[in-house]
């Protein structure tokens, strides 16, 4: 009974969703006001609707109804009710589910806005968004339906086969969420720019209405980048976060194609150049968010062949292939009207610079991309596979990615319209001064490596270029007897006064201190993996781990835990008990859980190597020291808060 | 008798020189861990997808790994064991694709798509710059025209300009 009222609310949904795409062409056709509205309302109705398809699906998965396919795959009876929640986006059908009701509520927020002033974008945002909709409830609706039952006959399972153990690590039921929130946040911006390009009205305004669309879906993004590494890190065992797995690739992707297009529309705004560039990344993040979130939702790169057997897939593409169609024939129709109205006066100036950076970005983009396709089409052509791994990846990207933060140090200080070597040597040479402290600091703690001197030398330069700007700022406003502010409200009164800029200037700070541990991972990392009887250590970069104990129990869930303890000490001083875990599920799956001692210098991290086989009298430890991999963390946090700072609301709303 | 010394004499020596690299053996029989995750970083599982070799978990990597053990005790460089494991499994094995016939592509179409993306750019930059190309001495004129603030760069004029208002505002 439930389930089929589930599917047929979902059902019916799809076809409200045709309905409003299909009025709101036909009111924009004949010009009738009145069909539109429709449309609107028709849009708005689709989130009440798949709300209630979401509840019920949940209500399935709290209650252990195993007669329904998905809450037996996803679900077992151990599980908690969280999880069980969680177990919402765990699987293909219910996270398709679970990007059309996010894609509704976006929708709905926009619909709802004051539609006034651009009242002949609305038609063309709502057939975008509504067909983006109706694609994502087709798939429920032919293809992966939640609430399929088991087949007739066969008797309902008592216990469900559970969500993968893999899956159920906090980071791992806040990272999909986060993922597709960016994911399906980049569709509105998307939305408003094929409608700017439909109506003609190509001057900066669908930029000024979805710029914080824009900024949310790259928090989002970001957001949904870092738990994966941190669910990686915490989970898997390897002793790293980022392996450039084509998923991973795959999230990556339109992160890079958003952040360039936050750099450029500076130049759109300022400058007025660049149009046609805002456009064809915008279409390309939207491509890229459908090839992410059908890459990440499918085994699809394995192998062509899993492809070709994936029924979704091919669909996929055909979507992607259509909206590639009909936005770059829209564009090179309206290509004549975007023509930049001024000129790029010099290599130096600022639009320049951030022209290249954009070109960076989309350098890394090009790179990865390639890497993540090549394997497919190496076995399309010669029949055989190959493996694109992180070597090349790390030696292709990681002199691009340097070149970005070199940027990041520069592009501040040279001017809009016009720089040259002068000026820009004049604003720079007291920061740079500055920044050989960072590299003196690693000379003098025994760093040789050019690489990283290098990398710390770019760095040191994006923080005081950066800090440099926040000071001017600060100065400016405390010198000024009308004002009379100590500094500390002159810095919040300078960030206040222009968010978006120096929230710009927090995430470009938070990205070098990703680089900082980036670097101490890459460069630095070393490990030792060795079998021990009790009482016997491992030494590595100065670190002595003794093996104390070995426990192995059961937990109420039925997992079988194998739980080592190891004395960890440097210098013969001791400093904590480190307890690596070996957990081995019902089902056979086995996680390698890590035991961590962080700190901002570094961090041990142990796990039992469960795959050499454990004995008592020998047991595997592997043992990884990552050097500064902390501030990856640290940085990520502040990334947040300077978008949040440049997307919080401005205290007087006469800029937009 | 002297030729019994001889013999005896030859015998040690036989001996020891064949002791000898069956001592350096054993030397080398000792293969340690981190000398098989060595060479199993560098090859990926060709069974799970994009797995590492010294870090996958299936009973398969394990005895992979064992025959990483076997053939470092026998001697082999690591060259040869990789090469071994590409005879038997494929190109997969490795990290990258072999420098070779179709896979040059992977390493060559990147900075080719990149190089044209520069080029047109900088074309782009020329047409931009198009009549007002500035030469030199118009560079330095316009410096020396440039007001003294523009050490502050644009960008603090921006904000000056800003807080001037501001100011307004509040008095």
């Amino acid at each position: 009974m439930l389930p089929s009222l589930g599917y047929g609310i979902i059902v019916i949904t799809f076809l409200v969703t045709l309905y409003s795409v299909a009025i709101a062409l036909y009111g924009e056709n004949k010009k009738d006001g009145a069909m539109i509205e429709s449309a609107r309302r028709a849009m708005l109705i689709t989130l009440p609707l798949i709300t209630i398809a979401s509840a019920i699906l949940i209500y399935l998965l709290i209650n252990d109804r195993y007669d329904v396919e998905y809450v037996w795959s996803v679900t077992n009876r151990t599980m908690p009710t969280y999880l069980k929640i969680t177990a919402w986006w765990g699987g293909q059908p219910g996270s398709l589910l679970f990007w059309s009701w996010l894609l509704s509520v976006f929708t709905s927020a926009v619909t709802l806005r004051k539609w006034d002033r651009d009242r002949e974008l609305l038609p063309w945002v709502l057939v975008v968004t509504g067909a983006t909709l109706a694609f994502f409830l087709a798939l429920n609706v032919f293809y992966e339906n939640p609430f399929k039952l088991i087949p007739a006959g066969v008797p309902t399972p008592l216990d469900g086969r559970g969500l993968s153990p893999l899956l159920r690590h906090p980071g791992m039921i806040i990272h999909p969420p986060a993922q597709y929130l960016g994911f399906v946040a980049v569709t509105i911006p998307y939305a408003f720019a094929i409608a700017a390009l439909i109506t003609g009205r190509t001057d900066d305004r669908w930029i000024r209405i979805t710029r914080k669309w824009t900024l949310w879906a790259w928090l989002f993004l970001t957001l949904g980048l870092v738990l994966g590494m941190r669910w990686a890190y915490d989970v898997l065992g390897w002793g790293g976060y980022w392996g450039w797995d084509p998923v991973e690739i795959a999230a990556l992707l339109p992160w890079l194609t958003i952040s360039a297009y936050l750099h450029s529309v500076m130049i759109q705004e300022k400058r007025n150049m660049l149009k046609q560039w805002n456009m064809i990344l915008i279409i390309l993040s939207f491509g890229l968010v459908i090839f992410g979130t059908f890459l990440t939702r499918s085994g699809v790169l394995s192998s062509v062949h899993a492809f070709a057997e994936s029924e979704i897939g091919p669909l996929f593409f055909i979507f992607i292939a259509f909206t590639f169609i009909v936005s770059f024939s829209l564009l090179i129709q309206r290509w004549a009207s975007l023509k930049s109205e001024t000129e790029m006066r010099s290599m130096l100036s600022r639009e320049a610079l951030i022209l290249l950076t954009v070109l960076l970005f989309l350098s890394i983009l090009i790179i990865s991309f390639w890497g993540v396709i090549f394997p497919l089409l190496s076995e399309l052509f010669t029949g055989s596979k190959v493996t694109v791994g992180p070597p090349f990846y790390e030696r292709a990207t990681g002199p691009v990615w340097g070149a970005l933060i070199l940027l990041m140090g520069i592009a501040p200080l040279s001017a809009w319209g016009h720089s040259t070597i002068t000026t820009l040597g004049r604003a720079i040479w007291k920061p740079a001064l500055a920044a050989l402290i960072f590299p003196i600091v690693a000379l003098v703690s025994g760093i040789t490596n050019w690489i990283a001197l290098s990398g710390f030398t770019v760095i040191g330069l994006v923080i005081t270029v950066t800090i440099r700007e926040f000071f001017i700022g600060i100065r400016a406003r405390s010198q000024n007897e009308h004002l009379n502010e100590n500094y500390f409200a002159a810095f919040l009164h300078l960030i206040k006064r222009n968010r978006r800029k120096y929230g710009g200037y927090i995430v470009h700070i938070s990205m070098v201190l990703i680089g900082i541990g980036i670097l101490g991972i890459e460069l630095f990392q070393t490990d030792t993996q060795q079998h021990l009887a009790l009482g016997e250590e491992i030494e590595l970069a100065g670190y002595t781990l003794r093996y104390d104990r070995l426990d192995q129990f059961m937990h109420e869930d039925g997992r079988r835990i194998t739980r080592g303890e190891m004395a960890l000490s440097k210098d013969g001083v001791y400093i904590e008990t480190l307890a690596p875990r070996f957990d081995l599920y019902p089902d056979g799956q086995p996680m390698t859980i890590p035991a961590v001692r962080s700190t901002l210098v570094d961090d041990v991290y142990v796990i039992l190597v469960n795959w050499e086989g454990i004995t008592r009298e020998s047991t595997p430890f592997k043992v990884y020291h990552n050097p500064l991999v902390k501030w990856v963390w640290i940085g990520s946090y502040l990334f947040v808060i300077g978008i949040l700072v440049a997307v919080w609301k401005d205290e007087d709303k006469k800029k937009v | 008798m002297k030729k019994l010394n001889i013999l005896i004499l030859l015998i040690i020596l036989t001996s020891l020189l064949a002791a000898l690299p069956v001592s350096a053996q054993e030397g080398d029989n000792e293969v340690t861990d981190d000398e098989v995750n060595a060479i199993a970083r560098e090859l990926f599982c060709p069974v799970c997808e994009n797995t590492p070799l010294d870090v996958c978990e299936t009973q398969a990597c394990k005895q992979w790994r064992e025959l990483i053990r076997t053939k470092l005790e026998e001697g082999w460089t690591e060259e040869e064991i990789k090469q071994y494991f590409v005879d038997n499994y494929g190109a997969r094995v490795l990290s990258e694709p072999p420098k070779k016939g179709f896979n040059l592509l992977v390493y060559f179409v990147p900075p080719i798509i990149i190089l044209i993306g520069v080029v047109i750019l900088f074309r782009a930059f020329k047409e931009w710059q198009g009549d007002n190309d500035y030469e030199d001495e118009d560079i330095e004129t316009l410096e020396a025209t440039e007001p003294e603030t523009s050490e502050n760069d644009s960008d603090a004029n921006d904000y000056m300009a800003q807080f001037e208002e501001e100011l307004k505002k509040t008095k």
